[in-house]
């Protein structure tokens, strides 16, 4: 599957259980039982209804929550350790860029707060204008761009400082289909020229089967594991979208999805 | 495009300011022909329009280039205006520095620790609620029993109106960013103290600058107050107080004094206003509160 081996992994979920507000009235359990490993340079999609936990796991991998019980590694050091020394880049649904910032002072802001210097942060930063295809828009602010442009800005600064992990919530849900599939071909080739691990939130099926080596399917209250579909299409393209052996898959993680409702 | 603005700024400028006069004439005008009453009734106008109580626009206009005394030295009203302006100005300058830096202070305090906000932001509120005529007269007796000069205890009394908008806005603007701007830089890694540089304060900009220029306006308002409560020698409430006891002889005189007095508030307000345009300018059009809020 896409040439990943098992002993390189870049995340291992071990048991982990998140409870919010433990203990308390309004006590909800967001995950229970996640066991997940995931290997380096795998695309791997997190796919669910809405509650089911997807987003909290990966704030839980990003060391961005804590997990209840149980125990996240990521790159064999514990998440903790892995967000202190910035393993991973991560992208929002919002683009979340710093209105006030230019776009190249936009994408540098990781590696300022590295403590590079400007000459290589002015370098690196035309580098991923160059990688997101936006190569002109270095001086432009946010507020200037479409949607979709925003989004790119805000995965090249999730890259400028080359992580081994890609971390992304729902990136493209607030845009409008045609950008939202342009970008997914774009992803995949910002994927495959850096070779980082992907992690990837979505509620859409066929973007995660279009996206995904792997496809973790999770069902809500409480957030668990149901089923994992393994998807190998090949090299990507526009036209894998009209290919049956991907409707195929995206009817299996269908089934997977809907047989939790049933199972409920 | 730069030049319009400012032609359209001038203009509307003049335009209110004949507004004014004509409207101010217009009642005087028309008091005078019907001996002070609504026209057609026989109920009083609220003021009367006598030259006394309403003197002409034109007279106090006039006034402003009649010589005055000035110490030992003679000079016209408006120069002489112009100089106790000029020190009412630097003790509003220095309370408004001083609001600034308190109010920003405090926010930053009340951001870092929310039991600071819970014990900090009723005593502020509270402080908004002491009037000002009360207070003056305290400081500037607790000045002047430590060898405080008169000018710094009447920038402490522009501070205390100065500090609050300040202090409010600020800590709303210091919590603006959204959550998914808190999970990027924790995401980096960076300590609360980048957070605050390179998130939180450009984000509290588009908050603040409506609050400073209410600042600014409040500090001429504490800087005249204060003079007149503490009566010092100079400024511009020295002689608005001066020239209240003398209006029975010439009215115009305090009319130009409040004049001058507004003139000053306008003239701060336009600073900040300038201000906020250079440092918004590389984001105009990019930068609102509620665009930030949204």
């Amino acid at each position: 599957m896409s040439g990943y081996v098992e002993s390189e992994a870049a995340v291992v979920i071990d048991g982990v259980d998140k409870v919010f507000n433990a203990g308390s009235l309004d006590e909800v359990t967001a995950l229970s039982g996640i066991d997940l490993t995931i290997g380096a340079g795998e695309f791997v999609s997190l796919i669910g209804p809405s509650g089911c936990g997807k987003s909290t796991l990966l704030r839980l991998i990003g060391d961005l929550l804590t997990p209840s019980t149980g125990k996240v590694t990521v790159f064999g050091k514990p998440a903790h350790g892995a967000r202190l020394d910035q393993d991973y880049g991560m992208v929002f649904q919002h683009a979340g860029l710093f209105d006030w910032r230019r776009v190249a002072a936009n994408i540098e802001l990781p590696l300022e707060l590295r403590g590079w210097s400007r000459a290589d942060r002015a370098a690196r930063s035309a580098e991923m204008l160059d990688l997101v295809k936006l190569p002109d828009f270095g001086g432009h602010y946010p507020r200037q761009l479409s949607g979709g442009m925003q989004q790119r800005v805000s995965i090249a600064r999730a890259l400028s400082f080359q992580p081994k992990l890609l971390l992304m919530d729902e990136p493209f849900g607030a845009l409008d289909e045609m950008t939202r599939e342009h970008m997914q071909l774009e992803l995949l080739r910002i994927w495959r020229e850096t070779g980082t691990t992907v992690v990837f939130v979505t509620h859409s099926i066929p973007e995660s089967t279009f996206l995904s080596s792997r496809v973790v399917v999770l069902s809500p209250r409480p957030g668990r594991i149901n089923s994992i579909v393994d998807v190998d299409l090949g090299e990507r393209t526009d036209d894998t979208r009209e290919d049956p052996a991907f409707f195929a898959k995206a009817t299996e993680v269908r089934e997977a999805l809907r047989a939790d409702e049933v199972g409920a | 495009m730069k030049g319009g603005r400012t032609l359209r700024v001038v203009v509307t400028t003049v335009v209110a300011l004949l507004l004014v006069v004509a409207l101010w004439e217009g009642y005087k005008w028309m008091g005078g022909q019907t001996d002070d009453h609504w026209p057609g009734t026989s109920i009083e106008l609220p003021t009367s329009t006598d030259d006394l109580t309403m003197p002409h626009a034109t007279d106090i206009a006039g006034e402003l280039f009649e010589e005055v005394r000035d110490g030992r030295a003679r000079l016209p009203l408006y120069l002489f205006l112009l100089k106790k302006g000029w020190y009412t100005f630097q003790e509003a300058a220095i309370g408004f520095s001083f609001g600034l830096a308190i109010g920003l202070g405090l926010a930053i305090l009340m951001l870092r620790w929310r039991v600071a906000e819970r014990g900090l932001l009723p005593w502020i509120n509270v402080s908004q609620t002491v009037p000002l005529i009360a207070l003056a007269p305290i400081i500037v007796t607790w000045g002047r029993l430590n060898d405080i000069p008169d000018i710094l205890s009447i920038s402490l009394i522009a501070t205390y109106l100065t500090f609050f908008p300040v202090a409010v806005s600020a800590l709303r603007g210091l919590q603006s960013p959204d959550t998914a701007h808190l999970e990027l830089m924790r995401s980096y890694a960076a300590p609360w103290r980048t957070t605050l540089f390179k998130l939180r304060l450009p984000a509290a900009r588009a908050y603040l600058f409506p609050a400073l220029k209410l600042a600014a306006t409040l500090s001429v308002v504490g800087a005249i107050v204060g003079e007149i409560s503490i009566g010092t020698k100079t400024g511009l409430g020295r002689a608005i107080l001066e020239y209240a006891q003398r209006y029975a002889v010439s009215p115009e005189r305090l009319y130009a004094s409040v004049v001058g007095a507004a003139i000053l508030g306008l003239s701060v307000f336009g600073m900040v206003n300038l201000a906020e345009r250079l440092v918004m300018k590389r984001t105009e059009g990019v930068e609102r509160a509620d665009r930030v809020a949204a």
